[in-house]
């Protein structure tokens, strides 16, 4: 694969870009750092929500062992309770900012981005909200254990 | 390589059709149907704070072959979008690997496809127990 490339003389790519030459960054303080973000969740998603998905949903029984009880043993442990809501904020975010991504390439008309990017803003805010208020209080302690 | 440049999209605007376009397009999609689904999971997991007959009652949704199916491809879309992105990173943090895109394209594809294999066999075993159950 390698040597095919190599070998091949570098003529620049439609794009006007060399060979090897990487892809842009956006410009601009908040397109930068929503770049990066992206890039630093992902790699930290990369281990909460595939661990998450290979613990929850495909080993030991995956979904058929969940129910009340399963998460009142999980959810005495902070530490499944800092890991979930951990990645109840970084995919929030990391999700939200790509719907964004993906309105800028398919809605043009500047009012509607931002109706629909508001849309999503507000929802996934409510959302956070909700879900620290419940991943916080919720005390296992408080229901009978089955 | 010049051919292949002037060859038109057979989906209209949409790019000449290297690999790239379809991981591109995957990665897009994916992304699109987890976050989908996590505004509606934020909410279903929410309801544990209302005790166990409420959460019981929307957990046993999960019991269902179909939603297993579905579930099935959530756990796919989320290990693509990891490979793909994991592929993305690498490009953009090491700029010169782009001369080698064709070979992390089907690395991440069959690093996907290889995952999905015991998973597929896993999760489908559980699926085909529930269908001959009811």
């Amino acid at each position: 694969m390698s040597t095919t490339a190599e070998a091949r003389p570098e003529a620049p790519l439609p794009h006007g870009k060399p060979v090897g030459a990487g892809r842009g960054r956006p410009v601009g303080r908040f397109e930068l750092w929503a770049w990066l973000f992206m890039r630093i969740s992902g790699l930290v998603l990369l281990f909460l929500a595939v661990g998450h998905v290979l613990i929850m949903h495909v080993f030991e029984e995956g979904v058929d062992r969940v129910d009340f009880a399963f998460i009142q043993l999980r959810w005495a442990s902070l530490f499944w309770k800092t890991w979930d809501w951990l990645m109840l904020v970084l995919a929030l975010l990391h999700g939200v900012n790509g719907l964004r991504m993906i309105l800028l390439d398919y809605v043009r008309p500047g009012g509607a981005r931002r109706a629909i990017n508001g849309f999503f803003v507000i929802l996934g805010a409510a959302l956070m909200a909700l879900g620290t208020i419940i991943v916080v209080t919720f005390d296992p302690s408080k229901w009978p254990m089955s | 390589m010049s051919t292949e440049i002037k060859r038109k999209g057979r989906f209209g605007p949409l790019y000449k059709g290297h690999e790239g376009q379809y991981s591109w397009l995957l990665h897009r999609v994916t992304g699109l149907a987890i976050i989908l689904f996590l505004f509606a999971h934020v909410v279903d997991t929410a309801v544990v704070g209302w005790g166990p007959d409420a959460y019981n009652r929307v957990a046993s949704v999960y019991h269902n072959p179909f939603i297993r199916m579905l579930e099935l491809g959530l756990v796919a879309a989320v290990l693509y979008h990891s490979f793909n992105g994991v592929k993305i990173m690498l490009i953009d943090f090491f700029p010169r690997l782009t001369r080698h895109i064709r070979f992390l394209d089907i690395a991440t594809a069959v690093l996907f496809v290889g995952s999905m294999i015991p998973i597929t066999w896993i999760m489908g075993s559980a699926i085909v127990e529930l269908l001959l159950e009811g």
